[in-house]
């Protein structure tokens, strides 16, 4: 087998996209100075009391900005679809390309039915009316597809974990030394010091972060909600508490938190399990509080409501908090926990203290947050009226107060899940909670760079994977904030 | 005023202690005794003897008792061997247990020592916080003035071309964690691979002799992050000055767009991000902790990392009440620069 080049046979490519991407940056700077430099353009007001104004200098080099911008993204798609067309004759731009095809399949149909419905689909439907937030959307659909469809072994290569030897530290593009049966037989993004292939890892990683972080902000955000509602609607002597508590673990740095909480010796005593047990009650807290002061002036239907969702909701939590029919299950003594038999899922030790600790860390800026926008609603008139109408208080927070404030809580939420994937990436860098050979970003670029001077490949595509994603969910906030201050 | 700071100072002793007492239990529980005990001794000590070095150091007592001792409200635990030798925290080694002091805690100015580094606290975190303080003030110095700047800049004109370029900057340095960039700048310049070898890519050699060359890629790492979020901030106030009724009063008088910039919307812009600035300093620390050990400078995020690794107690301790003074101190003095900066806001 022949070792891939970047290209391949689509090389002729390369030197449009050189034009291309220099032509854009040209008009980009030209676009800047000129905003300041050239008058603005001039405006005529017509006789039938229309005005029009013409392009003028401005609108050309606006106009130059974006036909470059237009070669820039067809060529990106040339390389793209030609990609997928051709497979590895395409280089390993190809290879990957045609790697991410469900992905490549998903997204497009995700933004046709997006687009074409649009109308109706509310604060979502009119993302796809701000350019940066369908960037955003798209970067970040992008690593979720990539995390689900990796989970199921569609894009991998190789196994995240199979050592291949004579493949370590090669360049992007060796070929395998020798190729078994339905054995992929290259190595798209090399090998790294272990001799394992970098693209899969990259891929698998994904999954990791599209199943914690978005998970342990959800948590984090019940947490916040539930403690940050009552604080600010009530005031006083809870306010002052929950603030306190709030600001001490704010205080305190996230590293050196979890230098202390996420080790072996502290899993070991049960700690993390005792967390998980108190700050998984909170979900479950929160919808009883949320049903219940919705429809406990009919109890008929409230009952059995309650009894449903929260006989799940305990199912959930029980076989969430409890591995091998144990909660805690130290060398002295154990409590126990839900059977084996009954138990939905377990979660690995390593796994639920980086779990717990995000959530622990997040929650007390949601509070906060909650709190601001609860002492600042409250003073609304419907409020007022809902007291007046002799409305419960916990009916006010969760059905008055609550949706009231979704618009900034849902734009917090987007940038608190590109901060919790910076906070897995920080532990994983620090080689803390996963196991070392997991392929999660950040352990994936801690390995690399030790090796960074000779070697760049093994580092760099964690590193712009979880670069593009984060950036992703913070131009959706953008795109998301600019869209709800509109209404 | 007076009344407020002292309130303030009072919180701020209290959270102290709340804090360094969560460092002492988790750091006191059992498996992390064990993990000591072992690193200091040797990885193959029996369970007994684990146990028997634990008692002869003290850390068998109470949690409660062991904490006052630290603080030095509690008189330190001594050992007697069977050799009628005295072992004990406050009995220095080549000093006798009689003109040893009873009391021996952080009240009266002892940290205790460190057992990685073989020295006392007081002294690793004193020369480590001097190298982290000299890396913080360049990062301030190259940080805060961009960061204003780009923040003025694009906040002149919402939705101009400046603005759009400058804030997707922004968002993009945000996005960016310290070990990402460090390690795209590591890559594009240091390596062999790329070849511009403009950079070191350690740091290690800048705590003798910091030069250019050796010093700006952590300073710039470190201050990429934050600069984007104070840029954000500066642009929100700034936008929101520029459409206040005195700039539209002042733009129809006719002054000029410069001189409303300068004169009228500068000062009043600025105070929002005083105390941003100010309140990034707990995300600064995380960012020294990464960038130093991703540049091998050996600073005060060094010493954390290597504390914590081996379970230093003492050192870790002293670097918890450092880092929450300088969280809570930053709090204190943006709490009182903002009324200090804003006279429309009150303290009753």
């Amino acid at each position: 087998m022949e070792p891939l080049t970047w290209t391949g046979s689509i090389a002729l490519l390369n030197p449009l996209l050189m034009i291309a991407i220099a032509a854009l940056l040209v008009s980009l700077v030209v676009w800047i100075l000129g905003s300041i430099v050239l008058p603005e353009t001039p405006v005529s007001v017509n006789v039938d009391g229309t005005i029009s104004s013409g392009s003028g200098l401005r609108g050309l080099t606006q106009k130059a900005l974006r036909y470059s911008f237009a070669a820039c993204v067809a060529l990106a798609l040339a390389y793209i679809v030609l990609g997928i067309l051709m497979g590895t004759s395409a280089g390993i731009i190809g290879a990957i390309s045609q790697q991410f095809l469900p992905v490549w399949l998903s997204l497009v149909i995700l933004f046709a039915m997006s687009i074409a419905f649009k109308r109706k689909l509310g604060l979502y439907g009119k993302l796809f009316d701000s350019p940066i937030g369908m960037i955003g959307f798209g970067l970040v659909m992008f690593w979720v597809f990539t995390g689900i469809f990796g989970a199921m072994d569609l894009i991998i290569t190789h196994d995240p974990l199979d050592q291949v030897s004579g493949m370590k530290n090669k360049v992007p593009g060796t070929p395998l030394p020798s190729v078994g049966e339905g054995e992929y037989a290259w190595y798209l993004l090399g090998g790294d010091n272990l001799a394992r292939d970098v693209f899969s890892r990259m891929v698998k990683g994904a999954w990791i972060v599209v199943q914690i972080a978005p998970l342990a902000t959800m948590f984090a955000f019940m947490v916040g909600i539930t403690l940050g509602l009552p604080a600010g609607f009530y005031g006083g002597r809870l306010d002052t508490f929950l603030s306190f508590l709030a600001n001490l673990i704010l205080a305190f740095p996230v590293i050196l938190l979890f230098y202390l909480l996420v080790t072996p010796e502290i899993v070991a005593t049960g700690v993390p399990n005792y967390m998980a047990a108190v700050l998984f009650v909170f979900p479950i807290l929160f919808l009883a509080v949320l049903l219940n002061s919705r429809f406990y002036t009919r109890p008929s239907f409230r009952t059995p409501l309650l009894i449903g969702v929260l006989g799940i909701a305990l199912w959930l939590y029980l076989s969430l908090i409890s591995t091998g029919g144990y909660i805690i299950n130290t060398d002295t003594y154990g409590i126990w926990g839900l059977p084996t038999y009954l138990d939905l899922f377990d979660i690995p030790g390593g796994i639920l203290v980086v779990f717990v600790s995000v959530v622990f860390v997040n929650s007390p800026t949601v509070f906060r947050i909650v709190r601001g926008l609860a002492l600042d609603i409250k003073t609304r008139d419907y409020v007022a009226a809902a007291q007046t109408r002799g409305e419960g208080p916990w009916y006010i927070m969760l059905w008055e107060i609550l949706p009231n404030a979704r618009g900034p809580l849902i734009v917090d939420f987007c940038l608190r899940i590109g901060y919790t994937t910076i906070l897995l990436g920080t532990l994983g860098f620090f080689g803390l909670g996963l196991p070392p050979e997991s392929p999660d970003w950040g352990s994936t670029i801690n390995e690399g760079r030790k090796l960074l001077s000779i070697y760049l490949h093994p580092a760099l595509p964690p590193a712009l994977a979880l670069l593009s994603l984060v950036l992703g969910l913070n131009l959706l906030a953008d795109g998301l904030r600019e869209e709800s201050l509109k209404d | 005023m007076g009344l407020f700071i002292l309130k303030r100072v009072g919180i701020m002793l209290m959270t102290a202690l709340c804090l360094t007492f969560l460092v002492f239990f988790l750091t006191n529980l059992y498996p992390n005794l064990e993990k000591l005990a072992k690193t200091q001794g040797n990885f193959r000590m029996s369970d007994e003897q684990v146990e028997s070095y634990l008692e002869k150091n003290g850390y068998l007592q109470p949690m409660p008792v062991k904490y006052g001792e630290w603080l030095g409200v509690l008189p330190s635990y001594r050992h007697t061997n069977e050799d009628g030798t005295v072992l004990g925290r406050c009995i220095l080694p080549g000093q006798s247990a009689e003109d040893a002091p009873r009391f021996c805690g952080i009240l009266q100015g002892y940290w205790g020592y460190s057992t990685v580094f073989k020295q006392e606290v007081s002294t690793v975190v004193g020369t480590r916080l001097g190298l982290t303080g000299r890396l913080m003030f360049w990062v301030m110095l190259l940080m805060v003035p961009s960061a204003l700047i780009l923040g003025v800049l694009a906040g002149m004109k919402e939705g101009s071309a400046t603005d759009r370029t400058l804030s997707t900057f922004a968002i993009t340095t945000t996005a960016t964690p310290e070990y990402v960039s460090g390690v795209i700048f590591i890559a594009i310049f240091t390596s062999s691979a790329v070849g511009l070898k403009w950079f070191k890519g350690t740091a290690t050699q800048a705590m003798e002799n910091p030069t250019f060359e050796n010093f700006f890629l952590p300073v710039l790492t470190i201050a990429l992050y934050g600069m984007g979020y104070i840029a954000r901030m500066t642009r929100a106030s700034m936008t929101e000055v520029m459409t206040a009724q005195y700039i539209r009063t002042a733009r129809l008088k006719g002054v000029s767009f410069s001189n409303i910039v300068m004169k009228h919307a500068l000062r009043n812009a600025l105070i929002a991000p005083f105390t941003v600035i100010m309140l990034q300093f707990p995300w600064l620390l995380n960012g020294v902790v990464i960038v130093e050990t991703l540049f091998n400078y050996k600073g005060f995020g060094w010493a954390l990392v290597q504390a914590a690794g081996n379970n230093d107690i003492q050192l870790l301790l002293a670097i918890s009440v450092v880092s929450v003074f300088v969280v809570l101190v930053t709090q204190l003095i943006s709490d009182i620069g903002y009324v200090y900066l804003n006279p429309r806001i009150r303290i009753s």
